[in-house]
């Protein structure tokens, strides 16, 4: 399903005295099993836009296109419906979407409310149990006896146990060991490829945005400022810096490293691996000068 | 050099309803000296929050004690001794009892006895101090995620405590965010002495630390300096953690065949390196 939205403004509690404006005249266009990552300062509306994604917002301006639905300010909960089966969304904080009473039913909820049989729900649990590397003793435990890194992947869980189409991700490594994070964000990309999922990934991780996105949406006080590839976004260091972005670590290390011999590398390093292969090279020519 | 804190011989286990159960804390020992900045590493589970609401008496050990500012922590001077810590938890959310930011940040200073002409400034200072000012009438529950994570800082620093504990406080700020919180942290051990003791998955943070203890399913596993701790890579990748990006990208050019002599942690040495042994001949 292809998502677009069209001049997307939202306020929170439009029409009281604490009314906020947090989005303002956002587009954006995401064909669908592309992968898009969405950076941006503190604030800047990451969340806000996130959640008008699977209808839990609705804007109060513009209109979102999810497939063939539209939906704008007057859009009816029951038009939703089609889209919450669809749409997964792991929220930044894990907290606000745990909720049984042990780590099973939390991960059973999903499916057998889209109408999974029970025995299937609970084989899916534990295999996802298993594939987000919690220790099998945790299925029969409430999920808020948790540390927080295991709550991140009961909900992360949760949202995979009901084979979303369009996964949205809010910072979902917030929290995981690096270890965890490593993994996690492979298996993310890993359905995302072989399962043809449009993946949205809200991330502080530059190097995650560089390494897995086909796409950089830029948010910045609740506009959406650039749009690119990884390349075309990370090239222009000086923009990112108004918008108080920084570099990916290896896309800085480059740029020291091009100080150093005094002419660019070519490519843009996205993932440590092509960095340390440019440098080779590069240091390889010098060499033989 | 003064003790702040003291774990000796600490266990904890968290009661289970089938009766089941594994020690969370496993016979952790370590002392942290005043002004010293340590960092707690260790994947998901391994103890470290457990070891954080020890710290504050919110969980008592079942063997071993708990020593803070050289008193054994019990349940008469658990609020004295809380007075003096700062403390942000890994969800802001479980922290905020005012209904506005300020209230929120003004709270434990009315709790403590601060007098209100101390306290406004005292509110608004540390507010600043994480770019919140201009947030001080919204209500804490209705931020975006980093500024939850920004007030709850703010919270914790308005006490002025002699001991900052921060569990994964900055886990939601973005990168120049980060760096900013951590720098007035900085700021505040250099001038006045404050000690830290700071929970982390961030490995760049983590070398910024004194001393840095690695926790591994409940089990003190290591303890040392920043560069002590990462030359022990692959035990440290083998219980889920990981090694900075220079110290990567070191072992990447390596296996591309680039020569690097030594260990390098930070970006500004391993540049240094390469220009060194392949420029400066
Ligand atoms: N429930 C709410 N009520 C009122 N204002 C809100 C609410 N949630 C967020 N805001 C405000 O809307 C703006 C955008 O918030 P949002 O959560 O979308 O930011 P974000 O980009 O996700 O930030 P972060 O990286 O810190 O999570 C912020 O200024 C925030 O204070
Ligand atoms: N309230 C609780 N009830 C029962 N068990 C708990 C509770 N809180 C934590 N645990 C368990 O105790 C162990 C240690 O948890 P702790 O929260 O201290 O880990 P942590 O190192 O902080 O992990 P993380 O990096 O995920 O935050 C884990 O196995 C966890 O499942
Ligand atoms: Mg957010
Ligand atoms: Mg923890």
């Amino acid at each position: 399903m292809d998502i677009s939205l069209q001049q997307v403004g939202y306020s929170y509690a439009k029409g009281t005295p604490f009314e906020k404006r947090a989005l303002f005249e956002v587009n954006a266009s995401i064909e669908s099993g592309s992968y898009t990552a969405v950076i941006g300062h503190t604030g800047s509306g990451k969340s806000t836009l996130l959640l008008h994604l699977n209808g839990l917002l609705k804007p109060t301006e513009g209109v979102v296109r999810i497939g063939n639905v539209s939906i704008t300010a007057d859009t009816k909960a029951k038009e939703l419906k089609e889209i919450r089966r669809n749409v997964g969304i792991v929220f930044q904080f894990p907290e606000h979407q745990l909720f049984e009473e042990t780590v099973e039913k939390d991960i059973m909820f999903g499916p057998m409310n889209f109408g999974v049989p029970a025995e299937e729900a609970r084989q899916r649990a534990h295999e996802l149990i298993k594939l987000l590397g919690l220790p099998e003793d945790v299925a029969q435990k409430s999920p808020f006896d948790l540390s927080g890194g295991q709550m991140r992947r009961v909900a992360i869980a949760g949202v995979l146990a009901f084979k979303p189409s369009i996964l949205i991700l809010d910072e979902p490594t917030a929290g995981l060991d690096p270890r965890g994070r490593k993994e996690i964000m492979e298996l993310f990309n890993k359905l995302h490829k072989e399962e043809g999922l449009t993946t949205i990934l809200v991330t502080h991780s530059m190097e995650d945005a560089a390494m897995y996105a086909d796409q950089v949406l830029v948010m910045h006080e609740g506009r959406s400022v650039i749009v690119g590839t990884p390349e075309e976004v990370f090239a222009d260091a000086e923009r990112l810096k108004s918008f108080r972005l920084g570099l990916p670590r290896s896309v800085a290390f480059q740029r020291d490293f091009e100080k150093l011999i005094g002419r660019p590398l070519g490519r843009l390093a996205l993932t440590e691996g092509q960095l340390a292969s440019s440098i080779a090279a590069a240091l390889k020519e010098e060499g033989e000068r | 050099m003064k003790e702040i804190l003291s774990l000796d011989h600490v266990s904890y286990t968290y009661e289970s309803e089938d009766g089941e159960s594994r020690k969370a804390i496993d016979d952790v020992s370590f002392t942290v000296w005043d002004g010293e900045w340590i960092a707690i590493v260790g994947h998901n589970g391994s103890g470290k929050s457990t070891l954080a609401k020890m710290m504050i008496g919110l969980l008592f050990p079942e063997e071993g004690s708990v020593n803070v500012f050289l008193e054994k922590l019990d349940a008469e001077n658990i609020w004295d001794i809380r007075s003096r810590i700062g403390i942000v938890f890994q969800n802001p959310d479980n922290q905020f009892v005012g209904s506005t930011v300020q209230d929120d940040v003004a709270f434990a200073l009315e709790n403590n006895g601060v007098p209100f002409e101390q306290m406004v400034p005292r509110v608004h200072e540390s507010l600043a101090q994480v770019n919140m000012a201009g947030f001080l009438d919204h209500e804490p529950h209705h931020l975006s995620g980093g500024q939850k994570q920004r007030v709850a800082i703010a919270g914790a620093l308005a006490m002025q405590p002699k001991l900052l504990i921060l569990d994964e406080a900055t886990s939601m700020l973005d990168p120049q965010g980060r760096d900013e919180v951590i720098k007035v942290v900085d700021d505040l051990k250099r001038t006045t002495g404050l000690t830290v003791i700071s929970i982390t998955h961030d490995l760049e943070e983590v070398l910024l630390a004194d001393k840095v203890i690695v926790m591994n399913d409940g089990k003190l596993m290591l303890t040392g300096k920043p560069e002590e701790i990462f030359a022990h890579g692959e035990e440290l990748e083998a219980i889920g953690l990981d090694l900075p990006f220079a110290s990567r990208l070191s072992r990447y050019l390596r296996q591309a065949g680039v020569e690097i002599q030594g260990e390098h942690t930070t970006e500004e040495e391993l540049v240094n390196e390469l220009w060194t042994s392949h420029f400066n001949k």
